[in-house]
C-alpha cells in the first residue's frame, strides 16, 4: 500500500542534520549524517543491526547528545539548546520505543494519562478522560483501558504505546522498530496504525526498521544507513529497484515478502 | 637454535591496571556526587511531587510495618533475656530496664531499622528503577516531557528519609514492650515502674541521635537504591546487580555512619 503524498510540504522541513557524527568509545556510529525530513512526510530509516538506527532517533530526541554536526528539530538547535526549552520541545516529539517501554506498575488508563497529567495541568477530569478515550478508540484497544501491561499482547503494547505518544498531539513521530518481533498480520494492522496516525495527526514520521513490508507500506522515502552514513535515499522503488549496490540488495532479496 | 616460540606456554591475562583502576573509581566518586548534587538541586524547586512522596512513604512504611514490629519485638526480647546473666553475676538486674532502653535507643533501633529497610526498601527501589531503566520506561518518560529524576529518585528518597525515622521509633517503641514482656515474666517489674527505669537513663541527646541517625541511613538507603537503579544496564543480569548492590553499599555505608555519628554525639555527652 502506497501512501498519497500530496501532503506533503517539501518546502518545510522539520527536522533538519548536517554532519551529524557520534561514537561510543572507539566505534564510531554515525559518520557524517545529513538528513531533512519535510512536514507530513513518513521518511523510513533502514540498516542492520547495529548500524545506528536508534542512536539518530535518541539524538533527535535529546537522549543523546551528538559529538559533531548540527541537529535542527521544529526549529531548535539541539547543540544549543536549555534544559527547559528541552522538555517543551518533547512534548511536540513523540517517541515510540521498541519494546513499548509502557510503565508496568500503571494501568493502561493511567499509562496514557501520565503524558497528559504531567504537561496539561489546566486540563479537567473530564478532558483527560476523553483525550484517555479518544486515543484509545483511534488505535482500537478501548476494552483494554483497565488492563495491566503485562496482560497485553504485544501488538497491543505497541498500539497502546503509540496512543500514549499520540496523545500530546505532537507535531514530530519517531517510531523505534515498530514491527518487532510481531506476527505478520499484527506488522500489516501496526503499519496502517502508523500511516492512520500521520492522516489523523497530520505528523512528520522518522521510522526505524528493517522491516522491507513495512518500510514500503508506511514510507515515502527511505534513507539507507550503512557505514555510518546514508547511501541511498529515495522512494522504495529508486532505493530497492535496479540496484547493483552489494550492500543494499541482500536486504531487499533476503528481506522482502512481495 | 630453535628459535620458535613455546606456544604452548599458558599466556597469563593482566587485569586492568592500578591507573585504569583508579581512574574508574574517581570517575565513579564524581558520578555519585553528581548525583547526590542533582538530588539536592532537583528536590526542593518546584513543582513538588507531594502525590507521589505520599505514595511512596506508605509503600516504604505501611509495607514494612510487620517486618519492623515482628523484628523490634523480638529484638526487645532477646536483649532483655540476653543481658540479665551477665547483670546477675554483679547483682544489678534492677538495671535491665535501662540497659534496654539505653541500647535500643542509642543503637538498636535505628539500626536494625536501616539494615531491615536496606533490605527490604533499598533493594526494591533499585531493582524497580533497574527495571525500568532497561525497559526504557525512564527514556520513556523523559521524552514525553515529564523530569523522570524528580518523578522516581527525588520522591524515594524524600520518602525514606521521612519514613525510617518514624519507622526507627516506632521499632524502638515495640522493642521497649518486647523488653517488657520478658522483664515482667521474670522479675514481676510493673508497666509502671518498668516505663520510669526506662526513660530515667535517656537524655535529650539520645533522642536527638537516634533521629539524626535514621535520618542519615533513610537518606543513605534511599539514594544509594536510586544510583544503583539508575545507572543499572546490560538488560535482566543490570536489574540484579542493581537490587543487590543497593543491599550491600546500603549496609556497608549505614555501619560507616553508624561509627561516626556515635563518635560525634560522644562528644556532646
Amino acid at each position: 500500500m502506497h501512501k498519497d503524498k500530496a501532503n506533503i510540504d517539501y518546502k518545510n522541513s522539520v527536522i533538519q542534520i548536517r554532519g551529524l557524527h557520534k561514537s561510543f568509545g572507539d566505534m564510531k556510529v554515525l559518520r557524517g549524517i545529513d538528513l531533512d525530513l519535510y512536514q507530513g512526510e513518513n521518511l523510513v530509516v533502514l540498516g542492520r543491526s547495529g548500524t545506528g538506527k536508534s542512536v539518530l532517533i535518541k539524538i533527535i530526541s535529546g537522549l543523546l547528545r551528538a559529538d559533531k554536526g548540527e541537529v535542527t528539530v521544529l526549529g531548535s538547535n539541539m547543540n544549543r539548546i536549555s534544559d527547559r526549552e528541552l522538555q517543551e520541545l518533547r512534548i511536540r516529539i513523540g517517541f515510540s520505543f521498541q519494546n513499548s517501554a509502557l510503565y508496568d506498575s500503571m494501568t493502561v488508563r493511567k499509562n496514557l494519562e501520565f503524558p497528559l497529567v504531567r504537561n496539561k495541568k489546566n486540563l479537567t477530569r473530564l478532558e483527560i478522560d476523553k483525550s484517555v478515550e479518544e486515543v484509545l478508540e483511534a488505535v482500537g484497544l478501548s476494552h483494554t483501558i483497565n488492563q495491566m501491561p503485562s496482560e497485553l499482547s504485544g501488538g497491543q503494547r505497541k498500539r497502546i504505546g503509540i496512543a500514549r505518544t499520540v496523545i500530546l498531539n505532537p507535531e514530530i513521530m519517531l517510531y523505534d522498530e515498530p514491527t518487532a518481533g510481531l506476527d505478520p498480520i499484527t506488522c500489516i494492522e501496526i503499519n496502517e496504525l502508523i500511516n492512520e496516525v500521520q492522516e489523523r495527526y497530520n505528523t512528520s514520521s522518522i521510522i526505524i526498521t528493517h522491516d522491507l513490508t513495512c518500510a514500503k507500506s508506511t514510507g515515502d522515502r527511505i534513507a539507507m544507513l550503512l557505514d555510518g552514513q546514508f547511501q541511498r535515499v529515495g522512494t522504495f522503488e529508486e532505493v530497492f529497484e535496479n540496484t547493483n549496490d552489494d550492500r543494499v540488495k541482500p536486504f531487499f532479496d533476503y528481506n522482502f515478502i512481495e | 637454535m630453535d628459535t620458535t616460540e613455546n606456544t604452548n606456554t599458558p599466556v597469563k591475562k593482566r587485569g586492568p591496571s592500578f591507573a585504569l583502576k583508579l581512574g574508574n573509581f574517581f570517575r565513579e566518586m564524581s558520578r555519585i556526587n553528581a548525583f547526590v548534587f542533582r538530588f539536592f538541586k532537583e528536590a526542593f524547586m518546584p513543582p513538588f511531587e507531594i502525590k507521589e512522596v505520599l505514595r511512596q512513604c506508605y509503600e516504604t512504611g505501611v509495607r514494612s510495618l510487620t517486618l519492623i514490629s515482628l523484628t523490634g519485638f523480638i529484638v526487645g526480647l532477646i536483649f532483655a533475656k540476653q543481658s540479665r546473666p551477665s547483670l546477675s553475676n554483679f547483682g544489678a538486674q534492677s538495671w535491665l530496664p535501662s540497659l534496654v532502653s539505653i541500647a535500643i535507643m542509642r543503637a538498636l533501633a535505628p539500626l536494625v531499622t536501616s539494615l531491615i529497610a536496606a533490605g527490604k526498601v533499598g533493594s526494591s527501589i533499585g531493582a524497580e528503577l533497574g527495571s525500568m531503566r532497561v525497559t526504557e520506561q525512564i527514556d520513556a518518560m523523559e521524552v514525553s516531557g515529564t523530569k523522570p529524576f524528580k518523578y522516581l529518585v527525588c520522591t524515594r528518597v524524600l520518602a525514606t528519609t521521612i519514613v525510617i525515622p518514624i519507622l526507627s521509633s516506632y521499632m524502638g517503641l515495640v522493642a521497649i514492650l518486647g523488653g517488657f514482656v520478658n522483664i515482667t515474666t521474670n522479675e514481676g517489674t510493673s508497666y509502671r515502674t518498668y516505663i520510669e527505669q526506662v526513660f530515667e537513663p535517656l537524655g535529650f541527646i539520645d533522642f536527638v541521635a537516634s533521629l539524626v541517625k535514621a535520618i542519615v541511613f533513610g537518606f543513605t538507603i534511599g539514594i544509594v537504591g536510586c544510583y544503583q537503579g539508575w545507572y543499572s544496564n546490560k538488560g535482566t543480569e543490570g536489574v540484579g546487580k542493581a537490587a543487590n548492590g543497593a543491599v550491600v553499599t546500603a549496609m556497608f555505608l549505614v555501619f560507616i555512619e553508624e561509627i561516626i555519628i556515635v563518635q560525634i554525639t560522644g562528644w556532646f555527652r
